[in-house]
């Protein structure tokens, strides 16, 4: 059965390898969009996963992480003398014009927050410090905005919202869902970047650490008791709120779903087609194999095992071409991520598309009658 | 291997045969009585559309009667649900087909070793078991040939072999020697002849071929869905009692059927 199975797949090597195409192209296809949907919902919470913080205070009704509102830093202060609260930071985002040292300008997104206070810090700095941040009118970009930002090395000069600033560090693979690249300051730059008018009295955030044996959920009602005007969520909820916003509310992430579930349609037609075809050539075969007693489960099974034989042999081989592409996304302004979570996934759902694409062709062997071998 | 008795393995009682297309009956075949008996080869002859495909067919449980009785092997089929048909065409019939109807990606060996496969053997034993079938059919040095590199003869050969792997009492021939030159035709016809003869085989073979008429011990004759004749022939005529009592008259005995 098995032998059978594999001669016949692999005998028409033509028709195997428009078949073994087809499911490389649609894996490859589903791997990229649901690549770029986990990037780009990673993407979208970068700055609140990586924290540090276990709440997030936030002007009421501000539903994501990019449109923070100012507040009077008041909160600030009933947020520290809460008891619970191990520290409290202000932070701060807001979009700002970046003017490169040549004249040309771009929308940059600045995060204010406190150097040193271990919350909202960038990450992966691969040049410079965060230290570096203390001085005056300093900033840290990451390096993947190099070009787009005018920069080179750290001790580049340039000009935000009419502020002088010097680049005192890069990070590395910290993206911006907006386009607008990250600019990280301390907070009083922040303000003096994105609106020189507001008061170093206000905030648009206020990053919380509970003490040592509280629970963020217990430190979270405790504010929300205390606090009027604001919200109050633990940075899971703030994370899931902004990476629910992007994906879902402004179709960006339905839209790369939508091209996920093409592919997987595209796949399952493609491989229906190329093993019922290959059905229909062995059809007699088949007629045999019944007239000499084999079961419809025998049959199924010669069916199934060649699906399965082209599932995992296109499995690997989108594998690679998927590997190459995540590589190469790397360095490009859309992270595509693949955990081995989805690596796994993908091999199920690369045996369930060519097995559900096989029942067409099982539908039609049980239909056989094995008389047409008497047929001429 | 022998099956010296003249025992009856096939008894058909009253078959009939209807096939319906819209209003339109088709009666393919007629209240035919049969028996198949062991160490007999029969022919089945007739011309075009008598029904002798369409007897095969019942007899082999590929195809229900719609009407009558059909025992194979002692077990009344007519009673058995669909799903019990496999079995029986697994544990007592071989078929031999006029294509061949080999699988053209697999060796002659493993074409044999598929027909074990789905009796349930496998690995090395099925392998063994197929390279010994096709020494039985004289063809062990053909065993790693594809059917595309064999002759006709050849490839009927294999198709006897693979017929042979569930060594079943019945073996079920449609014109197997229609698309094969005299001597190729020649050996197959011997080699059925001697399965029945020798390994107690009951042997029936729908032709269309006069060269084969001299190695049938009994022809029977169908047109228009019914047998209108039965011959007996051949030195079995004479040495098999059940034929010598029912066709006393000599070595080749034609009779005419009530139709």
């Amino acid at each position: 059965m098995g032998l059978l199975a594999r001669r016949n797949l692999f005998h028409d090597k033509v028709r195997f390898a428009v078949t073994l195409t087809g499911i490389v192209f649609a894996l490859v296809l589903i791997i990229i969009q649901f690549g770029l949907f986990l990037g780009f919902t990673t993407t979208t919470s970068n700055n609140i996963d990586h924290s540090n913080a276990d709440l997030w205070v936030v002007f009421h009704g501000v539903g994501y992480f990019d449109t923070g509102r100012n507040f009077s830093e008041r909160k600030f202060y009933q947020v520290l003398s809460t008891p619970g609260v191990e520290r409290a930071e202000k932070y701060m985002q807001a979009f700002a014009r970046w003017k490169h040292p040549d004249g040309r300008v771009e929308n940059v997104q600045v995060i204010g927050f406190h150097p040193g206070s271990g919350l909202g810090e960038p990450w992966n700095v691969v040049q410079g410090s965060v230290a570096g941040l203390m001085q005056e009118d300093s900033v840290i970009v990451d390096e993947l905005y190099r070009e787009k930002l005018g920069v080179a090395k750290i001790g580049d000069r340039v000009e935000i919202g009419d502020h002088r600033a010097r680049v005192v560090g890069f990070t590395r693979g910290i993206r911006s869902f907006t386009t607008s690249p990250f600019v990280y300051a301390k907070f009083k730059n922040s303000l003096d970047y994105t609106n020189p008018e507001s008061s170093e009295e206000s905030t648009a955030y206020i990053l919380v650490k509970a003490a040592e044996g509280v629970p963020a959920k217990e430190l979270q009602e405790r504010l929300r008791a205390r606090l009027t005007d604001v919200d109050v969520y633990t940075t899971a909820e703030f994370s899931q709120k902004t990476r629910f916003y992007w994906m879902f509310t402004t179709g960006a992430g339905l839209a790369v779903l939508t091209a996920a579930l093409m592919g997987l349609v595209v796949g399952i037609a493609v491989v229906a087609q190329t093993i019922y075809a290959a059905t229909m050539d062995h059809i007699r075969e088949y007629g045999t194999l019944k007239a000499m007693g084999a079961t419809n489960r025998y049959l199924y099974r010669v069916l199934i095992e060649q699906a399965v034989w082209s599932a995992v042999l296109g499995y690997g081989m989108a594998m690679i071409v998927a590997h190459f592409i995540v590589q190469a996304s790397e360095k490009g302004g859309a992270i595509i991520l693949m955990p081995w979570s989805m690596s796994a996934g993908m091999l199920v759902l690369a045996v369930v598309m060519c097995v559900a694409a096989a029942l067409v062709s099982i539908n039609k062997v049980t239909r056989i009658d094995p008389a047409m071998v008497f047929r001429g | 291997m022998g099956r010296m008795q003249r025992e009856t393995v096939i008894r058909a009682k009253g078959l009939s045969k209807i096939y319906r297309e819209g209003t339109t009956e088709l009666r393919a075949l007629q209240e035919v009585d049969f028996e198949a008996r062991a160490g007999e080869l029969t022919l089945l002859m007739g011309p075009s559309g008598s029904g002798k495909t369409t007897l095969l067919s019942i007899l082999g449980c590929i195809l229900r009667a719609s009407k009558g009785k059909l025992e194979v092997l002692g077990e009344d089929v007519t009673s058995l649900p669909e799903k019990e048909l496999p079995r029986i065409r697994r544990e007592a019939i071989g078929f031999v087909f006029q294509g061949f109807n080999l699988f053209p990606t697999l060796t002659a060996a493993e074409n044999v070793a598929v027909a074990l496969d789905v009796r349930g053997v496998r690995g090395a034993t099925a392998r063994k078991r197929g390279e010994e079938l096709l020494g039985e059919v004289g063809l062990a040095q053909k065993a790693k040939s594809f059917p595309a590199d064999l002759s006709g003869g050849q490839k009927q050969r294999v198709a006897i072999a693979r017929a042979l792997a569930g060594d079943p009492p019945i073996l079920l021939a449609d014109e197997p020697t229609a698309a094969l030159d005299g001597t190729s035709g020649r050996a197959v016809i011997e080699l059925l002849q001697r399965l029945a003869r020798v390994y107690g085989r009951a042997v029936v073979m729908v032709t269309h071929d006069p060269r084969v008429l001299s190695f049938g011990d009994r022809i029977i004759h169908l047109e228009d869905g019914r047998i209108v004749r039965e011959e007996a022939s051949g030195p079995n005529a004479m040495q098999t009692p059940s034929i010598v009592r029912r066709y006393p008259a000599g070595p080749i005995v034609s009779y005419e059927v009530s139709v």
